[in-house]
């Protein structure tokens, strides 16, 4: 094909896209900040000074975008391995779970393990997400032998994931003392940029100098991003370009020609599911190799599995929607803290925000539905 | 025509256009319906019938044009609208909850609720059985849809639009699926219903069904209205000319080929349906290379389970299926196309396509793990491209666009789409189950000459067909199932319909 057409080929699609899914996300996203809006000046405030504060508090400096970026990482991905089962046909509610296998697995072995730097975390993090992966595949397996719907199971094994990890973290030789979580990991294992240097005597006295970069080294910076983006494109050309990709969406969306065609439902369905739980269990390695350094003793989840749901419904399934809605989402989290910190707005209208664009994103139809007639208005004009 | 009510237009749609992006799918077409009146309409696999009453049932809008109800100009903005319309509705392909029972499907939507919203489910099962014993509409009320067979789901299908009061009927290729005794039955209750002053419109490929039961016929090609005529006035080689724009040979040639080993042995088969009751019952059949087997026999009689256990996605209980003279019992699926088995499923939505790919995603199913489609675990997207235009020019697949969403294929491009890619996997055995179901007469031909191709290179074919016409025109050997078992076998030479419906209906001799 030449590049041209290539290229025409390439905005069409493109502008297939915009036309449905990312307008109407767009018209979803608007209709939950208005929503909002109401409910705060109900509530008696000014929802132009509260959206301002929240912007401020959000934009304002770099350091407040790369508190929100930090926030976002773990959500963007949770919200892959959702939408990466979802493509391939399974419901994927034990992200939650398959992150906790994650961060425990990176905690224990960026405690216990002695490896040189970079090394360490990248042998930290591929156990983590092999461990993630296997917690997943547990799920595929089940509903591949016996039968069991993939919700069922995986809500069970988040269970089983949060109190193994509870039980792993107040054991004796992992506890650190006077503390309810694990030892904080080994420097060798940490994935944060200057996290030592920075608060070395030296480091102190930089930054001392340099107000500027003080203050920007104030957030827990580290490559959990950069891996995020990695790992969006790998989900990408996993579903758009390799055979195993061709397989897992064919059974994903209609498994009884898959089956007839030859292909392995089963097989799929573990293989899909592993994939799902390690993407999972990469978020929680990075994490904790990268922000909490150790692992704590958790009364309930912490619900980084559930966002990642929210997030990729939000993304429409794919991993650059999955990327630009988890930003979305960690700006409103992060925002909602100002919002109460500022304005004395309580932050739970920002889970009334998140909840609006949900629910209309999740229901393009109706949206659809009034589009067309405001278009058929337009025409009959 | 004596019903016929030529003051009381029911149904006027005027220069309808309905276009898909750059597709025009519906070009200002016409179509006038009287009350009483029976009205085909006719086209090629694609032409746009089905989009024009889709039109005309409120699920697409049209780009342009207008309709009138009983008159008056109407805008139906969805299937309620149409309903409330009087317009009933018979998808080409079904639309029913698989889990509801017959009755829960019939009644959906329009259920009498008792108190607490409790749905009375005794009476609603009495009217469905009311309706469908006054219309001879056999069905099993409680049975679950996904346990019945593909011809009763019809039937119940055509209930549904009955009970909701239909005053219009559209029926999108009705008698696809169904076997002849049931089509003269459709046949009969079509014309009592339009004694009763109710209007039928019927979009059939079949052009015998359309001489002997439609007034008039209006005909679609690519998109254009090509005319309307008085049934009686025309011959079905004239239809079939201006549906085609071509003469059209009816008959296929048969060659007197050599007939080679045997290469498909089944042998006291055993297999269970999905309700786990005994479905084959000892089956014996031999295929030999060169020769076209064509089972014929009552839906249900244990078909699609013979099929599914030959292909591997059934278990069988016991006997034995071998190929070129090795066992293939419980192999997987991709172990039996490895032995050059290829399949043309009876359900070609269901099991034989995937919807939301592109036509040639679609054409690689069996083999998109496969060099040149895929090195090293990646998909090699331009052979990918290059097999489906190749495949989309030699069996005249429309749109020839390797990236069109195979979904968006007309019913009988669908069909060509998998029977292209089943012949381009160049088997020993072709199994190919209602082969034609859903295609125009050019495209029949097509089909016919393709798999009687197949047979002249030596290949096994074993034809499962309900269309009795095809499996006497293609068959060199007729294998009548009864109850899960073969019957008898007749010669082609001696085979007539008479004879053959006799032993479908189970009596040998
Ligand atoms: N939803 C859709 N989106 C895009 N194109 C469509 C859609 N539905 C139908 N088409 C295209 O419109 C044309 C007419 O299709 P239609 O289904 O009406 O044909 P048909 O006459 O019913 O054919 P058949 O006899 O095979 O059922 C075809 O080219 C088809 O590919
Ligand atoms: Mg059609």
């Amino acid at each position: 094909m030449s590049i041209k057409a290539k290229l025409t080929n390439w905005s069409n699609s493109a502008k297939r896209y915009l036309d449905n899914t990312f307008v109407f996300t767009l018209i979803a996203i608007f209709i939950g900040l208005i929503t909002g809006a109401i409910i705060l000046a109900f509530a008696g405030f000014n929802p132009f000074e509260s959206y301002w504060a929240m912007a401020v508090g959000i934009f304002s400096k770099p350091k407040y975008i790369i508190y929100t970026i930090i926030k976002a990482t773990p959500i963007i991905i949770t919200g892959y391995s959702v939408a990466f089962a979802f493509r391939t046909g399974l419901f994927n509610i034990g992200a939650e779970g398959q992150f906790i296998v994650g961060g425990i697995v990176a905690a224990l072995a960026g405690y216990f393990l002695h490896l040189p730097p970079v090394i360490h975390a990248m042998v930290a993090f591929a156990l983590a997400v092999g461990a993630a992966a296997a917690w997943g595949a547990a799920a595929g397996y089940l509903k591949a032998r016996f039968g069991v719907h993939e919700v069922i199971s995986t809500i069970m094994l988040n269970w089983i994931a949060l109190y193994l990890s509870n039980y792993l973290v107040m054991s004796p030789a992992v506890k650190r003392a006077e503390s309810e979580a694990t030892h904080k990991i080994l420097a060798t294992a940490r994935i944060d940029l200057f996290g030592v240097w920075k608060v070395s005597e030296q480091g102190m006295a930089w930054r001392m100098e340099n107000r500027f970069f003080h203050d920007l080294l104030k957030p827990d910076i580290n490559i959990g991003i950069i891996v995020a983006i990695l790992l969006g494109v790998m989900i990408f050309l996993i579903l758009k370009k390799t055979t195993l990709g061709y397989e897992l969406r064919a059974v994903g969306f209609n498994k009884d020609a898959a089956e007839n065609g030859g292909i392995n439902v089963n097989r799929s369905f573990m293989s899909s599911m592993a994939i799902a739980g390690g993407l999972a269990g990469a978020a929680g390695a990075l994490q904790v190799l990268g922000v909490s350094l150790e692992c704590v003793n958790l009364s309930n989840m912490e619900g980084y599995g559930f966002d990642g749901i929210a997030v990729a419904l939000i993304g429409g399934n794919t991993p650059a929607g999955c990327f630009l809605s988890g930003l979305l989402f960690g700006a409103l989290k992060y925002g909602g803290g100002k919002l109460q910190s500022m304005m004395g707005a309580p932050r739970e209208i920002i889970s009334i925000v998140i909840g609006t664009i949900l629910f209309f994103t999740a229901m393009p139809k109706l949206i659809r539905y009034f589009t067309s007639r405001i278009n058929q208005k337009r025409e009959e004009k | 025509m004596k019903h016929i009510d030529l003051s009381k237009k029911v149904v006027e749609m005027i220069g309808v256009t309905k276009k898909f992006g750059d597709l025009t799918a519906n070009d200002a077409i016409g179509l006038t319906v009287h009350q009483g009146e029976i009205h085909a309409l006719l086209g090629e696999n694609g032409a746009g019938k089905s989009t024009l009453m889709n039109v005309l049932y409120g699920i697409y809008t049209p780009t342009k044009g207008q309709i009138r109800i009983n008159g008056s100009p109407v805008e139906i903005s969805s299937p309620s609208v149409a309903i409330s319309q009087g317009i009933g509705m018979v998808h080409q392909h079904f639309m029913l909850v698989k889990p509801f029972t017959v009755t829960e499907n019939i009644i959906l939507g329009k259920e009498t609720a008792g108190c607490f919203g409790k749905i009375n489910m005794n009476q609603a099962a009495k009217d469905v059985s009311k309706i469908s014993e006054k219309y001879g509409l056999q069905v099993d009320p409680l049975a679950k849809v996904q346990d019945i067979t593909v011809g009763m789901e019809q039937r119940v299908e055509i209930l549904k639009a009955l009970y909701r009061g239909a005053q219009t009927l559209i029926l999108d290729e009705p008698t696809a699926v169904l076997t002849p005794q049931e089509i003269k039955d459709l046949t009969r209750i079509i014309k009592n219903l339009t004694a009763e002053g109710k209007s039928i419109i019927l979009i059939t490929h079949k052009l015998k069904e359309i001489k002997e039961s439609a007034d008039y016929c209006t005909i679609i090609r690519r998109g254009k209205h090509i005319g309307t005529v008085q049934v009686d006035q025309v011959d079905e080689q004239q239809l079939a000319s201006m549906m085609v724009g071509r003469t059209v040979n009816f008959k296929v040639d048969k060659q007197n080929g050599a007939k080679g080993g045997p290469v498909l042995e089944i042998s006291g088969l055993h297999v269970k349906d999905n309700r786990g009751l005994p479905a084959l019952k000892g089956l014996d059949l031999c295929v030999r290379a060169g020769e076209i087997i064509g089972v014929a026999g009552v839906d249900g009689n244990g078909q699609s389970e013979l099929i599914e256990a030959v292909t591997g996605l059934r278990p069988i209980e016991s006997g034995s299926v071998s190929i070129q003279g090795k066992q293939i019992n419980n192999l997987t699926p991709r172990q039996i196309h490895g032995r050059r088995v290829s399949t043309i499923p009876e359900d070609r939505q269901l099991r034989g396509m995937i919807s939301e790919f592109s036509i040639a995603e679609n054409m690689i199913l069996e083999n998109y793990y496969k060099p040149p489609f895929s090195k090293k675990g990646f998909s090699q997207t331009a052979p990918i491209k290059e097999n489906a235009q190749t495949l989309i020019q030699r069996f005249d697949v429309r749109p020839d666009d390797p990236d069109y969403r195979a979904g968006a294929l007309s019913g009988g491009n669908q069909q060509k789409m998998i029977i292209a890619r089943q012949i381009a996997n160049n088997p020993d055995l072709l199994i190919a189950a209602q082969p034609t179901r859903g295609l125009d007469v050019g495209a029949i031909e097509y089909v016919h000459k393709a798999l009687m191709a197949q047979r002249n290179e030596g290949k096994a074919v074993l034809l499962i067909s309900l269309e009795l016409d095809e499996i006497i025109n293609l068959s060199d050997t007729i294998a009548i199932i009864y109850e899960g078992r073969i019957i008898g076998l007749l010669q082609n030479g001696d085979a007539d319909e008479k004879k053959i419906g006799l032993m479908m209906a189970g009596h040998v001799n």
